[in-house]
């Protein structure tokens, strides 16, 4: 596996294979908190933090636990299983340690839990037949791709607050809008890699 | 059927169920926050609007900055005394009692009395419409009554009148100070709740500026200076200001004021009461009397003359005897 390739699996998942406006995972979180760019960032960074980790648990759970019983079939409740426990447990230990990033990350990291893009990214891990480099770049890129989508998308839901905008349009109607023509123009990146 | 083909899968699942629960067990006793019970105890009295009126991030955050001892057990304006004293209950210390305030428009410049520059087509926001050259009144100083602070107030306590200008209903506001920080034109000040005489103008230009402006600006005439017999008008930067430790709510300076740029509520206007019963005519409230209210004789019994009195208070607090009573 050179560099390269992983440079491009990289790119493929933050721009080609955005997970928000390609994939339509994580739409909850990209949809409720993009009201301001602070709070974007801060769910961007939570979301980074335990997709990169999650993706790594799972990989071995997938490999020591369910290939080595041939408990395949089991795979989703075992990663949810994965992913709230972690999060609860990263939740703790970030209080304890560092309480200013806790307060930070603040109410975004226990909504995380139920985050499908994190399960989504640790199931189409596995589904790729990535080894373990190749997991931690695609979740990486892939958690960067939330950022961006996520932190693009509150800008521009900022810009929206004060701009005219006719009656029946304000409010949700215009931020769907919006994200709908965001995912049609990261359908341009189709073709990059 | 093999029984492991389902053992297999239970156990290995409920194994990792039962150790990821037993890492968390052992974490939150490991990485355990002790928070203070009071803290939580305070957050429950706490009225849980969230509304920032006292300055902190919301009731959970005045709850801990009241447990440090960083913000005092009535801090909570939206409260009032009866949480205060719920959380000096908690934090076993007195409260001392909060006067309640109310937010107030400081301005009587609505579409009669002020005058405007030019029409205003924009944006229907008083930010908006503050940046077009300050505003369309004439008066710099003035509330522009598009009604921004209406859509701040969580507690419908401002409304809009027909002259344009924004109104502050006492009874519903509770304080939390919302208004005032979104008004681009600081026109929105705290008053006692009890306060019943205000000096409804902020305008600190000169008299002859104010008067081409608005019918109800202050002046500064200073003639409500002269006016007030306890020293309670301050002036300064062509403005009358009342001090509201001082005011005893006479509304003798309303009274005087040319242009009526003081509110004055003249039907919560009081009169003193001497109970003949008891007066021992000690000539003290005849003395402290401002404006020479009371008459009576040495060792007589004094009388109001209704006619003359402000209802200042003043005799009722000096009376030795107690028996002057406010009506």
């Amino acid at each position: 596996m050179s560099i390269g390739s992983l440079l491009i699996l990289l790119v493929s998942s933050i721009l080609v294979n955005n997970f928000v406006l390609s994939r339509f995972l994580g739409i909850c979180p990209f949809l409720g908190v993009s009201k301001q760019v602070e709070t974007a960032m801060g769910m961007g960074m939570a979301v980074t933090f335990v997709m990169t980790l999650a993706s790594i648990i799972t990989y071995f759970i997938q490999i020591f636990i369910l290939d080595a019983l041939g408990l395949a079939y089991l795979q989703t409740i075992a990663f949810i299983l994965v992913i709230a426990a972690l999060v609860q447990f990263i939740e703790m230990v970030i209080q304890k340690m560092s309480p200013t990033l806790y307060q930070a990350l603040g109410i975004y990291l226990p909504l995380i839990t139920t985050n499908c893009a994190v399960l989504g990214v640790t199931l189409l891990n596995i589904q790729y037949n990535y080894n373990l480099i190749e997991t931690i770049v695609n979740a990486v890129g892939a958690a960067i791709g939330f950022s961006l989508a996520i932190v693009l998308f509150a800008g521009i839901r900022e810009k929206l607050e004060i701009s005219d905008i006719p009656k029946p349009f304000q409010g949700f109607p215009i931020a769907l809008i919006t994200a709908s023509l965001m995912s049609i123009a990261f359908l341009g990146f189709t073709g990059l890699v | 059927m093999d029984i492991s083909a389902i053992m297999i899968p239970v156990i290995s699942l409920g194994g990792m169920g039962l150790i990821f629960g037993g890492i968390l067990a052992y974490a939150s006793q490991k990485f355990a926050i002790e928070v203070d019970p009071r803290i939580t105890a305070i957050s429950e009295i706490l009225p849980g609007a969230n509304c920032g009126g006292c300055g902190f991030p919301g009731c959970s955050g005045l709850a801990s900055a009241i447990v440090e001892g960083s913000a005092p057990v009535n801090a909570c304006p939206v409260g009032g005394p009866e949480i205060a004293k719920k959380i000096a209950e908690i934090m076993g210390v007195e409260a001392e009692e909060s006067v309640r305030k109310v937010a107030r428009v400081i301005c009587n410049g609505d579409a009669q009395n002020c005058k405007e520059k030019f029409e205003y087509f924009g944006i229907q926001d008083c930010k908006a419409a503050a940046m077009v050259a300050g505003g369309s009144k004439s008066c710099a100083y003035g509330c522009l009554g598009l009604g921004t602070c209406v859509n701040v107030c969580q507690f419908d306590a401002i409304e809009i009148t027909d002259g344009k200008i924004a109104r502050i209903i006492p009874e519903n506001c509770t304080a939390c100070g919302k208004c005032i920080e979104v008004c681009p034109k600081q026109v929105i000040h705290f008053v006692p709740y009890e306060q019943d005489v205000v000096v409804d103008c902020n305008n600190e230009e000169k008299g002859k500026a104010v008067k081409e402006k608005c019918n109800v600006g202050c002046i500064g005439c200073q003639l409500c200076v002269k006016a007030c017999p306890f020293d309670a008008m301050e002036f300064s930067n062509n403005l009358a200001k009342i001090n509201y430790e001082k005011c005893t709510n006479c509304m003798l300076c309303a009274e005087k004021c040319p242009t009526k740029a003081i509110y004055a509520n003249f039907e919560k206007r009081k009169k003193a009461e001497i109970i003949s019963e008891n007066c021992i005519g000690c000539t003290i409230c005849s003395k402290q009397c401002p404006v020479n209210a009371i008459e009576g004789e040495l060792k007589q019994v004094h009388k109001v003359l209704e006619d003359k009195c402000i209802g200042c208070g003043v005799c009722a607090e000096k009376c030795p005897k107690k028996t002057i009573k406010m009506v």
